[in-house]
């Protein structure tokens, strides 16, 4: 009998699977089909650049459906919930029940800022923006455009979020923006975190840190966002501790797709669906594996995890299908470009157990780590194509190892933080 | 850094944040020592929250973060920091006698 895999999104991680296991398995032998919501693949890195006209909301959005390839079924529906027990997707509307006999949540995160206190109230999409949703990114380039100087807040109301590196990005390409019109000394760029410092992780936040300072960008660490007054023009943190501004660029809070809350013993309190963090099995169900931001695992949730979980998840797949016990090869290596503006951005390369460090990437020639070049600004920039191209389609990237790189980097600098 | 301290009369092993590195080292009398030094003093509705968080750490090996407390905690999360005011997640642990919770990356 066929094997049955359904695939619960058609974003990047549902993408990738989808097509690593059609090149791994004859049609006659397994059946597989992407389910996703709409036909709208968003190359969510893009979304950085809309406010600042570096990039046009169009030309980041492309059909799900022709991201996968011949002999994978596009179901196009919402899914109202899994049924764990009965190995069951249900969906609503008319779409009939899926079986499966393996199902990979791949539903990624969803943005939730209905969650925080007059975030959606009063002055939302007028003076209080995200860039995080297509339609947020495109509103806030025309509000930046208006801008004529006053107070713009970056804030992030609480982890986890996609991307923890993106907030850092608008500040510093805020910066560079409001120089090139002229108007930087009349634009005060304050960055408001619950985070102790600039980043998670101590080196690379000094760095961070220290760029932040260097930009003139006031950094309001420990600030945790209770209360968005729109109207008059303040974020009131928990604490009530208060910061004002005139234009607002908030990060809202996260959570997994709604159908998991829906599906009875999926999903944890935020909805995202507890894995194991080096199998990506997940702990509901043996035949259920989960990749990308829908995994509740300790890994950032960023397209590069996503794209390093593939081989492991795949693998791992093949190995439940045959009866084989699993392999714990994800390594939660993650790989990120910063931009800082200017024409520069940063590296950082980074896995569970090792903090971003300083030295090359992937080996003692290749790019900057933890230092701005242009370069790097090139490497982002030429990450795009990449993406619809060989990401997507599953290939493994020259160059690139799914597991994080030891060759080019300085670990002396880690010493000095124990 | 793991040094080694004395809580209601007993050693402990604490991180350099003074979360406890060894959770079965602790106990309730640790706990009111622990709140008092940061100018708590225990009620039931602190216990809920202490209580909640060592048994997510136990279940889950990790304790929990302020917004899974306010979802699955009972209390919500306006009321934590007033219970614990500044960083209730961390406070809630430390005095549970848990490692930091896991922080996302």
């Amino acid at each position: 009998m066929t094997t049955r895999i359904v695939i619960l999104g058609g974003g990047t991680g549902g993408t990738l699977t989808a097509n690593r296991l059609r090149r791994r398995y004859r049609p006659d032998e397994v059946e597989i089909t992407v389910v996703d919501q709409d036909d709208q693949h968003v190359y969510q890195p893009g979304l950085l650049f809309v406010p600042f006209g570096m990039s046009d909301p169009e030309d980041i959005v492309r059909p799900r459906r022709r991201q996968l390839h011949g002999g994978i079924t596009f179901v196009e529906a919402a899914v109202d919930h899994v049924d764990v027990g009965a190995n069951e997707v249900h969906l609503q509307g008319a779409a009939p029940t899926l079986g499966y006999d393996v199902l990979v949540v791949a539903s990624g995160a969803r943005l939730v800022p209905e969650e925080t206190e007059g975030l959606t109230g009063p002055g939302w999409m007028e003076k209080v923006f995200t860039f995080y949703s297509p339609e947020g990114a495109a509103a806030l380039a025309t509000a930046l455009d208006d801008f004529d100087g006053g107070r713009l807040v970056v804030n992030v109301v609480d982890m986890p979020i996609k991307c923890p590196v993106a907030p850092l990005e608008f500040c510093f390409l805020a910066d560079w923006y409001f120089t090139e019109r002229g108007i930087r000394d009349r634009v005060q760029i304050t960055y408001a975190t619950p985070l102790e410092s600039a980043f998670t992780k101590p080196i690379a936040a000094e760095t961070l840190g220290s760029m932040l300072e260097a930009k003139g960008i006031e950094l309001v660490p420990e600030f945790n966002t209770g209360e968005v007054d729109g109207a008059g023009g303040r974020l009131i943190g928990y604490d009530e501790r208060e910061v004002p501004f005139d234009l607002a660029v908030v990060i809202p809070l996260h959570g997994g797709a709604e159908y998991v809350g829906r599906s009875p013993g999926l999903g944890d309190e935020l909805d995202f669906v507890p894995a194991d963090e080096h199998t990506l099995q997940s702990k509901v169900a043996p035949n259920i594996f989960v990749i990308g931001d829908a995994a509740n695992v300790p890994a950032s949730k960023a397209g590069s995890v996503t794209h390093f979980e593939g081989e492991t998840l795949v693998d791992n797949i093949a190995h439940f299908l045959a009866g084989e016990p699993l392999e714990p090869t994800f390594d939660g290596h993650a790989n990120c470009f910063i931009e800082t503006g200017f024409h520069k951005a940063l590296l950082i390369d980074f896995d569970y157990d090792t903090e971003p460090l300083p030295g090359r990437f992937p080996g003692p020639v290749g790019l900057p780590l933890l230092k701005d070049s242009r370069l790097n600004h090139l490497g982002k920039l030429l990450f795009q194509p990449v993406y619809w191209h060989s990401l997507l389609p599953g290939r493994d990237l020259p160059g690139l190892s799914s597991t994080m790189p030891t060759a080019g980097k300085r670990y002396a600098a880690a010493t000095k933080e124990d | 850094m793991t040094t080694t301290t004395t809580v209601a009369g007993t050693t402990v092993d604490l991180d350099d944040e003074g979360f406890f590195t060894d959770p079965t080292q602790w106990n309730e009398d640790m706990a009111r020592e622990m709140a008092a030094e940061e100018g708590i003093e225990l009620t039931d509705r602190h216990w809920t929250v202490v209580r909640f968080t060592r048994n997510e750490y136990l279940q889950k090996g990790t304790g929990a973060t302020v917004r899974m407390l306010g979802k699955a905690s009972g209390v919500p999360v306006k009321e934590l920091y007033q219970l614990f005011p500044k960083a209730p997640a961390k406070t809630a642990a430390r005095i549970a006698g848990i490692p930091k919770p896991r922080g996302c990356i």
